[in-house]
């Protein structure tokens, strides 16, 4: 009744995601004296339940045929199933596209409440409380949930993880769920964008374009071989996305991705708050901006004021003089 | 097809950081002298919604707010922008419901607007960004839900073709209606400017304006506060930083400065 559940999805494995997510909730049921337990579900996830059972303390399988590949209602319903059996205190999931799709769902059909985005997680007076960014990254609440489960699905990325347990692992078991493979929602297509690259979520150098770039062309000619350089991977703000300069996936921010990159270079990045709610746990920010009011440069740890179409060019000189 | 698309007026989220001031009793921002605008991730589920109608001709699109009085500016917006019918509920209860009494709300409202085929939200909302309306009004009404659409196609004469944004790229959903989509941004769902002229036709519009009474929902529980979350603490978070600018007499030199410290930073990984 006590416990912690955190819920992975196999698919992903034991990614920097899935390890914040198992540090969390370790620290949180050692915080409420309580057991953690972890559901792991999809096709092939026996690696992953492994490396989770060296952290939690019982691991349940959730692999049948029905669940082998994400469908929203089936997965939904066989997570609810599973909770309703194990009776959680907390269920704590990442914020990967299924995960926050699932959350609230899950929350209502177990008379639960949720909260996504959570930066810190922890017991309060009365349930569970949650700190997470609001106004775009311009304030944070702490807010208090005040039902039981407490559903939450956090940035996990953010989380540390936590130390493998040194007694022996945790238990590893099957589930067999009575699921309904048929709904009215079916996922047909899965398409993979950026051609097997690292996801940026992962990504430890990171360069950045915003508006003032201008057009999709520099992305490919100025910065793609400044990335290559530093070993970085390429993303940008919600401007430089909405207007189809690059893809989707590459927008970084409250409505895009939360990154946590040791380094991250913006380069012609205002830094609107909706921007920085993004990129609030990198480690390292570098700016380059002509403007010195930018807010890009009140979160940079060093910034240099010209304009890009000039430092860039003559930045991959540097560093590759430097680099040899 | 009967599509409903869910609307939420809300404080100007590009509102400057200096500006931004936060009323600490009622834990909300500072309301005053803040532009109300419709979220943006709900003017692209309308926006989507038009342009569905527009590749299946016939389609009728409705629009529906919870909110205080001004709300009504956000829905003869969407009026104007070629919305069929618009709906507004009057919070005159709980100044800030939480996700779960919006969800109640906006579900009755529907419920009492008619069947639909399609229920659109915004992913979420440029205030409290929780992204859980859509959600939760699918399980409120008893039906599926896909997250992130930025297009939809009818596939036929009872199927929807959902694309939606992934973590690592896109999705295609193939969905029966009734189901509810939460709807993100893309380049091709930027949402129409209105014409001036029917700006000025939305407010001879009928607009159908609703108590929560009316709905069957007792406003002074709602008043009682919040039974699913209740925001506990609201802040402004000091930022430490000190921006150290790179010096150098030329452009080269501060280049070659700026390039020392980003190798510094690179190569201790």
């Amino acid at each position: 009744m006590n416990d912690v559940l955190i819920c992975l999805f196999a698919s992903a494995g034991f990614d920097k995601s899935a390890r914040g997510l198992a540090g969390a909730g370790r620290r949180l049921a050692d915080e409420l004296g309580a057991n953690l337990r972890a559901v792991v579900i999809g096709s092939e996830a026996d690696a992953l339940a492994h490396e989770v059972a060296r952290v939690a303390d019982a691991v349940t399988v959730a692999d049948q045929a029905e669940l082998a590949e994400y469908q929203p209602e089936t997965s939904l319903g066989a997570l609810a199933l599973l909770c309703k059996e194990l009776q959680p205190r907390a269920v704590l999931l990442a914020n990967d596209t299924y995960s926050q799709e699932l959350a609230p769902r899950l929350a209502h059909r177990l008379g639960g409440s949720a909260v996504g985005d959570a930066v810190e997680v922890r017991a309060g007076v009365e349930g569970l409380r949650v700190v997470r960014q609001v106004y775009g990254g311009k304030a944070q609440a702490v807010i208090e949930l005040k039902r039981v489960p407490a559903v939450v699905w956090l940035r996990a990325r953010s989380f540390a993880p936590a130390e493998p347990r040194a007694d022996e692992a945790g238990t590893i078991t099957r589930a067999a769920l009575d699921v309904q493979p048929l709904a009215r929602t079916r996922i047909v297509e899965r398409v993979r964008e950026g051609g097997g690259e690292a996801r940026l979520e992962e990504a430890r150098v990171i360069v950045s374009g915003g508006r003032g770039i201008g057009g999709p062309e520099p992305f490919a000619a100025e910065l793609k071989p400044l990335a290559d350089l530093l070993g970085a991977q390429l993303a940008a703000s919600r401007a430089a996305c909405d207007a189809g300069w690059v893809p989707p996936t590459w927008q970084i921010g409250q409505t895009g991705k939360k990154v946590t990159p040791e380094l991250y270079l913006a380069i012609a990045i205002t830094g609107a708050s909706q921007h920085i709610a993004g990129i609030s746990e990198a480690k390292t920010i570098a700016a380059i901006n002509t403007d010195p009011d930018a807010p890009i440069f009140k979160h940079s740890r060093f910034g240099i004021v010209a304009d890009y179409r000039q430092v860039v060019p003559l930045l991959r000189e540097k560093l590759a003089a430097l680099q040899k | 097809m009967n599509i409903l698309v869910c609307l939420k007026q809300i404080p100007d989220p590009e509102i400057p950081a200096r500006d931004f001031r936060i009323d600490a009793e009622r834990r909300e921002m500072e309301r005053d002298g803040a532009n109300l605008v419709t979220n943006i991730f709900c003017e692209n589920a309308l926006e989507t919604a038009l342009q569905l109608r527009e590749r299946v001709g016939d389609a009728r699109i409705t629009v529906l707010s919870y909110g205080q009085p001004s709300a009504e500016d956000s829905l003869r917006k969407a009026l104007a922008m070629k919305a069929d019918a618009a709906a507004l509920v009057t919070n005159e209860g709980n100044p800030n419901p939480d996700p779960l009494a919006v969800a109640r709300v906006l579900a009755a409202a529907i419920r009492k607007l008619g069947a639909f085929d399609l229920v659109m939200t915004g992913r979420e909302a440029g205030d409290w960004g929780a992204g859980q309306t859509g959600a939760l009004v699918a399980e409120e009404l008893g039906l599926p839900c896909v997250s992130f659409v930025d297009s939809i196609e009818a596939a036929g004469a009872r199927l929807l073709r959902l694309k939606r944004q992934t973590d690592t790229g896109w999705e295609v959903v193939e969905a029966e209606p009734p189901v509810v989509v939460t709807v993100t941004n893309d380049e091709h769902n930027v949402p129409r400017i209105p014409k001036v002229r029917d700006v000025m036709m939305s407010y001879r519009q009928p607009l159908t304006k609703w108590t929560l009474a009316e709905l069957g929902i007792d406003a002074d529980e709602a008043r009682a506060g919040n039974s699913y979350y209740e925001v506990a603490e609201l802040f402004i978070p000091q930022k430490e930083t000190r921006c150290e600018f790179v010096t150098g007499d030329t452009l080269d030199e501060k280049v070659e400065a700026f390039a020392r410290r980003l190798v510094e930073v690179t190569r201790a990984l």
